[in-house]
């Protein structure tokens, strides 16, 4: 695959129109059925679906063979009959960003750590597993970062209670409406 | 011998907020460090799911109060891409102008907490006279000094004054003044503050890249990348703009980091004035946008301290299903020990100094 080896010189931080095309064409060659879903969002940002277990080959491939070098975030969101954690991850050569979209199933809220591609997902992953509790297999350090340590909830999940009446006082309810 | 531990922090007051580092050292010499966080968790992600997207504004305003509405434009940026709005040009012009003027106060205040750092109290002293400038044109825009509220989802919250290029005109010409004839003599120059600087808390570009940092202390490294030119949005396709990068000797070192960030703020003086020129004169401000949204958005700017980036999810109420805050600071946080190991002790100042942090947001 000659088109898809990375880029070679300094970083240049330029966008390049229909990128985003180009890699996707190339995540489907390679990775054909394996894609749930692959789309284009908007100009220089593509968006795949995928399997937890497809998730370390495709960051593999989108970081070895096509330059994605930076790991934007991990975000982790609760659907309530799944987990997804999404991947931003960007190429500083043509400023093309990959939205990895991987489906994780509620009553075994595990994935693999892409820690060995990057560094960068060493926060991210701890702290996804901070306020979300989804496990990231093979992470050097899974531990709370920005709770105590003996917190024993996962607050972003959507069982987890919060106070909504007061967030809530419009003018019409204070007037008495409803 | 056991590893010997020190706690920087929470209470110490190179923090600049509060979080812990706890370095461990050899005699004088660094070995290994931790940083702790969370001090400072608000949990502004969650309470951002039980509040209409035009509300959750105020939240994010108070990530940072330092950098207001850079962090509230990036929400905006992010609700607009999943909702379908744009912005009309005139709007995203003065977005253009509140974002770079913001990056300059940000910036002088970082100067202002930097220079105490290494025992330079005049550089507070300065910094924060200057910033009063910027802060007093970002109250004539918004009618706030801090936590302005000012960026909406679909353009901006109110026009500008009538004088308000004059005044713009008349600040900048004063401050690049300064910079030239008070800042630039006090410390390029100052071989004590190379002294404390140049040569400490070295990162490499490729370690950079993969621990995920960015921003100034990215370009710092030699690495020319700058997502207002590597994703423009709003108008900043439109300036001319030269992004600062480091390209000497000795890259990623905390004097090539306070370099960058310094020169940035003269090209935000120079983006300002050309968009000044280039906007329209008159023309709509804001669109309206939905009260409700559905599908995901996603956006990224390019915050005074790095990438910000902003996910949320609607799921069709009115409010976001889910807002996550990517903070560049956390992200550099995590690279901190690589820049840490192999300095003095007494350096540790200087190299945290350097990184600009802001315990706002990286506590979310």
């Amino acid at each position: 695959m000659s088109a898809s080896t990375p880029p070679v010189g300094p970083v240049i931080g330029r966008p390049v129109a229909g990128i985003e095309q180009e890699v996707l064409a190339h995540l489907r060659q390679r990775f054909g059925a394996k894609l749930v879903d692959a789309k284009v969002v908007r100009p220089l940002v593509a968006e795949v679906a995928i399997d937890r277990a497809d998730l370390l080959a495709v960051c593999q491939y989108l970081k070895e063979a096509l330059a994605f070098e930076h790991l934007g975030c991990i975000s982790a969101v609760d659907w309530k009959d799944h987990y997804e954690s999404v991947y931003h991850v960007e190429n500083y050569y043509n400023g093309c960003v990959v939205q990895v979209n991987a489906r994780i199933p509620h009553d075994d809220p595990k994935i693999a750590s892409v820690c060995g591609l990057w560094n960068a997902a060493n926060y991210h992953e701890r702290e996804a597993w901070d306020l979300m509790g989804i496990v990231y297999e093979g992470h050097p350090n899974l531990e709370r970062i920005l709770l105590p340590k003996d917190f024993k909830f996962f607050p972003l999940r959507k069982d987890f209670p919060q106070e909504v009446d007061r967030q809530y006082i419009s003018r019409r309810k204070l007037r008495g409406g409803k | 011998m056991p590893a010997f531990w020190i706690n920087m922090g929470p209470q110490h007051p190179m923090t600049h907020g509060l979080w812990n580092m706890k370095v461990q050292v050899d005699g004088e010499t660094i070995t290994d460090a931790r940083p702790e966080l969370g001090y400072l968790h608000r949990g502004v992600e969650k309470i951002s799911e039980v509040r209409e997207f035009q509300k959750v504004i105020v939240l994010t305003d108070r990530l940072c109060y330092v950098s207001s509405i850079t962090w509230s434009h990036a929400y905006c940026l992010a609700v607009e891409k999943m909702m379908g709005v744009e912005v009309p040009e005139r709007g995203q012009w003065f977005r253009v102008i509140s974002l770079e003027l913001q990056r300059i106060a940000s910036h002088l205040m970082w100067l202002a907490a930097y220079g105490p750092d290494l025992g330079l109290l005049t550089a507070l002293l300065w910094s924060l006279r200057e910033r009063e400038l910027f802060l007093d044109l970002i109250q004539l825009m918004s009618g706030m000094r801090m936590n302005q509220n000012y960026p909406r989802i679909g353009g901006v919250r109110n026009d500008l004054p009538e004088n308000f290029d004059a005044m713009c005109k008349r600040s900048i010409a004063h401050f690049l003044r300064k910079l030239e004839k008070e800042y630039e003599p006090l410390l390029h120059e100052s071989k004590v503050f190379q002294m404390r600087t140049v040569g400490v808390g070295k990162i490499s570009a490729a370690e950079a890249i993969n621990w995920g940092v960015t921003g100034p202390n990215l370009r710092a490294c030699g690495v020319d990348v700058d997502v207002r030119r590597l994703d423009p949005y709003e108008t900043y396709e439109d300036v001319d703009f030269e992004v600062q990068t480091w390209k000497g000797p000795d890259a990623g070192d905390s004097y090539s980091r306070f370099i960058c960030r310094f020169r940035e703020m003269r090209e935000s003086c120079s983006i300002i004035l050309q968009a000044l020129e280039k906007m329209p004169k008159s023309g709509a401000y804001r669109a309206k946008p939905p009260r409700r949204g559905e599908g995901e958005g996603y956006a990224r700017t390019e915050d005074s301290r790095g990438e910000a980036l902003f996910y949320v999810c609607g799921d069709g109420d009115d409010r976001p299903y889910r807002v996550k805050i990517r903070s560049p600071i956390f992200c550099t946080m995590a690279a901190t020990p690589i820049m840490l190991r192999g300095n003095k002790l007494a350096d540790v100042v200087a190299i945290l100094g350097s990184i600009d942090v802001c315990v706002g947001e990286m506590d979310k």
